[in-house]
């Protein structure tokens, strides 16, 4: 799961594709935590997940948020046209 | 009042802050001029106290230090800002106050109605101020403080008119040009200054001599000392080879050329040699240079003084000459008649120099002789005291420039031999001749001027009652110096005052020549008649047949060229010092030490930078995913070098 972010993030070239790929990876690295949580019967894993996941919900605000911004300013959400951070 | 000495500084400094701060909201001519020329004649009243009390103490007391504050005190090296009261700094402060103050009385006249009053008055009294500091130091440090203090206020006073054309170029690069050369010298006095440090561990003037005499110091370090010494003093005094500039100084105002460049300042290294006396007994090679530079230097500056037609420039090359003379007085020995010529001088060239700014005055500043004449019956008072120091530099007795210039003659033959007595009287017949030609062409003779246009007129009385006290100065200044032979058992006055700073090194010379009095008079007899007959060849020359003197300048073509351009000693420092260094300057330190080689290296650094950075900055693409796979790779490899570690 954690793989297929990954292609999602190196591949697609829509950033909202892009962004949900990242989300994957979180959930991917999330359900590790639980999984290896409960295998050692340690409940610090899962309290970190919530951790996780919080910060994941206020990220995927702020990233929407960029996402809408640059649209408005480019009128595209394509990765590979929004190259301006070169030199 | 000897105790008060440090007054005759602090006044000139008081006029100079009050007319420098308050002079330009003032603007009131008198309160500035009495400001100006009060603070001065207060210095030289205490002055005259300190010399009264002085002469009241025993002989071997007569040498006083007050001590003001410490200046300088690091790693071994103790300054003190201390004042030395002998017979020859009470001696030189009575001449620097005494003719200083006659001539800021007459400043106010000359200089009435001058845009910039209170300038010129600031500056003069710095001058005093500089100049009091350099001659009561008790060490050397102290009186290069003075030195370059009035090295300054010459620059500033030569460019005073700074507006004004001079010559071909203009006053201010006349005083820069006094300004550089006097650093040639300041260089040469400051090595001195720092041999002396070396050698003696002190800069203090008693320390420093009382150790010439009980250290043992090879001949070789006095004569190197008393070399760097005597650069300095041919840089102030305007000696060969660093003359030039005092033509130029000229430029300044009249009565700044009479305090300046004639009376005061000029004589500043005279004085300096003097009081290292012991130094230059002991380095009797230094000596001989310097007896040589002096006399060689009277007869130049005499020859140039022949031909030249600016006033002013006949006189500024007269004080050169006299100054060779004052020159070849140390070298032979004769410290006190040195210093002696330094006095009588100053009253009669201060009053040469204010005769011809009186005169300047009332042509309009017109200052070619050629065009003057006849000028007797206009101005009665400048015409009988041009006349009086006229006659007094040339020589002619009773008046004081026979004295003091008689005993230079005769100790230069007594003491060095009968070459410089015999350049030393050509000399003095060339200053009869060239201060006579002067004086028949200003005053007597066909009036040369288009008198609808000029009304010469006598100056008003702030200016002609200096010209008589210099007057009454010059004719009777050389009584306190009569010869031994005609004074009797109370021997030359002066000579016996200044006996007792220079009895170390006149013991160590021991060449007091013991020639008769027979010899004596002859010799005098001859310089007196050396000065009549360039007076009369003068009167010859230029009254009576007018047309003998350009017959004889077109008879000796080259000759009179020559020296009309002053041998080209001008040009040739233009050709072999200022043009070398203004071309390497130009081809060698600016086109190629700093265009090629400074900012060669910073700019083929900075396009060094541009070419790595211009290759380097295409793997910045800007793509965030392209970004992203390098940090994954990275990643992945870390983890794989990681996992092989572990296993």
């Amino acid at each position: 799961m954690f793989s297929v972010g990954i292609v999602g993030v190196l591949t697609r070239r829509n950033a909202i594709v892009v962004f949900m790929s990242v989300e994957l990876m979180l959930n991917s690295a999330n359900l590790t935590l639980i999984t290896f949580s409960s295998y050692l019967g340690d409940a610090t894993g899962q309290l970190f997940v919530f951790f996780v996941m919080a910060v994941a919900a206020a990220e995927a605000a702020v990233g929407l948020a960029i996402i809408i911004a640059i649209f408005r300013n480019k009128l595209t959400v394509n990765i590979d046209e929004i190259n301006i951070l070169k030199w | 009042m000897i105790h008060l000495i440090y007054l005759t500084v602090l006044f000139p400094l008081f006029g100079f802050l009050f007319n420098g701060i308050l002079g330009p909201k003032i603007k009131n001519e008198k309160v500035i001029g009495i400001i100006g020329s009060g603070t001065i004649g207060i210095a030289f009243i205490i002055a005259v106290g300190a010399l009264f009390e002085t002469l009241a103490l025993p002989v071997d007391q007569r040498l006083t230090i007050i001590t003001l504050f410490q200046w300088i005190d690091v790693a071994g090296l103790n300054i003190h800002f201390a004042y030395q009261v002998d017979q020859l700094s009470l001696v030189m402060s009575l001449v620097v106050t005494g003719v200083g103050f006659i001539i800021h009385v007459y400043s106010i006249g000359y200089m009435h109605g001058d845009k910039s009053f209170w300038r010129f008055f600031t500056y003069l009294n710095l001058f005093i101020f500089a100049m009091m500091n350099l001659i009561l130091a008790d060490n050397f440090l102290l009186l290069f403080l003075g030195w370059e203090g009035v090295g300054l206020c010459s620059y500033l006073l030569i460019g005073f008119w700074y507006d004004r054309k001079f010559e071909k170029s203009t006053t201010a690069s006349a005083g820069l040009k006094a300004f550089i050369v006097n650093r040639i010298g300041d260089f040469g006095f400051l090595l001195g200054m720092f041999l002396i440090y070396s050698t003696f561990g002190s800069l203090i003037f008693t320390d420093v001599f009382s150790r010439a005499l009980s250290f043992n110091v090879p001949e070789h370090i006095f004569t190197l000392i008393a070399i760097f010494l005597f650069i300095g003093a041919t840089g102030k005094s305007a000696q060969i080879p660093l003359l030039v500039w005092l033509p130029d100084a000229m430029a300044g105002p009249t009565p700044v050329s009479a305090l300046i460049h004639a009376a005061t300042m000029v004589t500043a290294g005279v004085y300096m040699v003097a009081r290292c006396s012991i130094i230059y007994a002991s380095a009797p090679t230094a000596m001989m240079v310097v007896a040589v530079i002096g006399v060689f230097t009277a007869f130049f500056a005499a020859t140039i003084g022949l031909v030249q037609n600016d006033i002013k420039k006949v006189l500024a090359y007269s004080t050169i000459s006299q100054l060779g003379y004052m020159f070849l007085a140390l070298g032979a020995g004769a410290f006190s008649a040195g210093i002696f010529h330094v006095m009588t001088h100053a009253f009669f060239k201060a009053l040469l120099f204010l005769g011809a700014g009186s005169v300047i005055h009332s042509m309009h500043d017109v200052q070619d002789i050629r065009h003057y004449g006849g000028l007797k019956k206009y101005m009665p008072i400048t015409y009988g005291t041009f006349l009086v120091a006229a006659t007094a530099i040339s020589g002619i007795p009773p008046l004081s420039g026979f004295f003091s210039k008689d005993e230079i003659l005769w100790y230069s033959y007594a003491n060095l031999g009968i070459v410089f007595w015999l350049i030393g009287v050509i000399t003095a017949l060339l200053t009869a001749f060239y201060m006579f030609r002067l004086y028949f062409l200003t005053f007597e003779g066909k009036e040369k001027f288009d008198s609808h246009k000029t009304h010469p007129h006598e100056s008003p009385k702030l200016m002609t009652v200096p010209l008589i006290a210099l007057g009454v100065l010059s004719a009777i200044g050389g009584f306190i110096g009569i010869p031994e032979i005609f004074s009797g058992d109370h021997g030359n006055l002066f000579h016996t005052w200044l006996a007792p700073v220079f009895k170390s090194a006149e013991i160590k010379l021991m060449n007091i020549g013991s020639h008769s009095h027979f010899e004596e008079i002859l010799f005098m007899a001859i310089s007196i008649v050396a000065g009549v007959a360039g007076i009369y060849y003068a009167w010859y020359a230029y009254l009576k047949k007018p047309a003998v003197a350009d017959k004889t300048a077109s008879r000796f073509k080259g000759a009179y060229n020559i020296l009309l351009n002053k041998y080209f000693l001008d040009e040739a420092y233009e050709a072999s010092v200022v043009n070398p260094i203004v071309k390497g300057s130009e081809n060698i330190l600016w086109k190629i030490a700093d265009n090629r080689i400074i900012d060669g290296t910073i700019n083929n650094l900075a396009k060094l930078v541009d070419n790595i950075s211009g290759t380097i900055k295409k793997i910045q693409t800007g793509v965030a995913q392209s970004y992203a796979l390098v940090m994954i790779l990275g990643v992945l490899i870390a983890l794989l070098w990681l996992i092989i570690s572990y296993s």
